[in-house]
């Protein structure tokens, strides 16, 4: 097995072009399982993680660019944590602090599990995921870019290079159940985001669809959030909870999430 | 950029190199290449923690770093933090506690709470339950363990 290590994004996109079998790498928390397990036998691997361009993050003009390389650890950390708190508390409930240091938003985009922590809350934010690829860069909102259940809108020779979002004023946060505090996949999560700008409250869940999904209504209905977000979703039964319990669990969250968001 | 199969880096303050098998992991490559058995290998899944070393001064599950991505890198395992043959701080702590059993969590624990200390020197107990929640032990019951943390914390 073959693997590149650009050193920059440029190089990199050309080895994308090149080599479009090479399966792209960062943080390696969801590649090297599959490919230490034998699910995942790619002929060659296209390294990231010595990618300047998309460490970190950077705000111009109010809009933050998140790199695809950011990690949960840094997305927890101030100055990000209080721009875009729903995305720092859903990022403490990732795997544990080795699995945070290491995976990053960039790969849970790639994954696009419908389990993908990190989704709702930037969902929630209507972000939009920036694309390059040798022949440019374009950009698309995230809700457009997740298709289904690890599928996604990347076209052949692109790379995700960051997530865009522009924090609203108001009060988010995020929430998650599962079987225990730490290293779990959450059997449902929730963020809402209060809008008041836009007179509205949104919110996103995960695990309770094929994607991560986005509702909204007005500031005016926010008590209908809860209604509103179960009858958004379809969940499925498997190992971890039923469908029923999952419905039972989003009514909950939007509930307790909104309430708290609300009381300031 | 070339595509790898030999690789360089820091180990415990050394330059070493070798070769790499395909997308092996810098735990079996730490193991089986460099002769470094103190991780452990126990889940490769990122589950347990056994296998956790600094790459760069952070804590990480060595069984989910492509060895390949270690090039150029620092690596510190268990094996270098015991200075001129005095065992460190947190390993003597974790003797004086009994916090080994079977022993087979202990590297990976002693090394995750020498970053929890290094970033919080006095770490409350929730802390402590936090930033050990990706080290897994079949053993103590984490009383022990717990012990040995406060014991280390004390003693600095
Ligand atoms: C023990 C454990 C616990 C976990 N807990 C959670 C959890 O609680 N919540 C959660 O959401 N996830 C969890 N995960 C999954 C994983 O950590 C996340 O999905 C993480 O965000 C992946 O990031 P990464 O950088 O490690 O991705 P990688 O493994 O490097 O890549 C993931 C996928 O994205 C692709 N990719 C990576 N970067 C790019 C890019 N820039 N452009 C295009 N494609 C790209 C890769 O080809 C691959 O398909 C856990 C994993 C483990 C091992
Ligand atoms: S062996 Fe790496 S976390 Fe278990
Ligand atoms: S002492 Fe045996 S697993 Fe921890």
């Amino acid at each position: 097995m073959e693997v590149f290590r650009p050193s920059t994004l440029d190089e990199a996109l050309r080895l994308r072009a090149e080599h479009p079998q090479a399966r792209p790498i960062q943080g390696g928390t969801d590649v090297m399982v599959e490919l230490t397990f034998g699910d995942a036998r790619p002929e060659a691997l296209l390294d990231l993680s010595e990618l300047a361009e998309l460490r970190g993050f950077a705000e111009e003009d109010g809009l933050l660019r998140l790199g695809a390389g950011l990690t949960y650890t840094e997305a927890m950390q101030t100055p990000l944590a209080s721009r875009l708190p729903a995305l720092a508390e859903a990022s403490r409930t990732v795997g544990s602090p080795q699995i945070r240091n290491r995976g990053t938003i960039g790969g849970n985009l790639g994954t696009a599990s419908p389990a993908g922590d990190a989704l709702p809350p930037l969902l929630a934010e209507r972000a939009e995921v920036e694309l390059a690829s040798a022949r440019g860069t374009r950009t698309m909102p995230l809700a457009e870019f997740l298709l289904g259940v690890k599928r996604t809108a990347l076209a052949p020779g692109e790379l995700v290079t960051a997530v865009r979002v522009r924090p609203c004023e108001g009060p988010q946060t995020f929430a998650k159940v599962g079987q225990r505090n730490a290293m779990v996949i959450a059997i449902c999560s929730l963020a809402v985001v209060v809008d008041a700008e836009a007179g509205e409250v949104r919110a996103a869940f995960g695990s309770s669809a094929v994607t991560a999904r986005c509702v909204v209504v007005p500031l005016a209905e926010a008590a209908e959030l809860p209604e509103r977000v179960v009858e958004a979703a379809s969940p499925i039964d498997d190992v971890r909870a039923t469908a029923a319990y999952r419905r039972h669990a989003l009514r909950v969250l939007a509930a307790r999430t909104l309430e708290r968001c609300l009381r300031t | 950029m070339l595509a790898h199969v030999r690789i360089d880096l820091t180990v415990n303050g050394e330059r070493r190199e070798g070769v790499l098998r395909g997308g092996e992991s810098l735990l079996t490559f730490l193991r089986d290449t460099l002769e470094l058995p103190g991780s452990k290998n126990a889940c490769e899944q990122g589950e347990c923690g056994s296998c956790s070393v600094l790459l760069d001064g952070t804590l990480v599950c060595s069984c989910l770093v492509l060895a390949a991505q270690a090039e150029g890198h620092d690596v510190v395992t268990v094996e270098g933090l015991a200075r001129d043959g005095a065992l460190h701080p947190v390993q003597q702590a974790f003797v004086d506690a009994g916090a080994v059993q079977c022993g087979f969590c202990t590297p990976g624990l002693v090394v995750a709470v020498v970053d929890l200390l290094e970033r919080m020197p006095h770490p409350s107990d929730d802390q402590i339950r936090e930033a050990l929640s990706g080290n897994l032990c079949r053993c103590t019951g984490y009383a022990k363990i717990f012990d040995a943390v406060r014991l280390a914390a004390g003693r600095a």
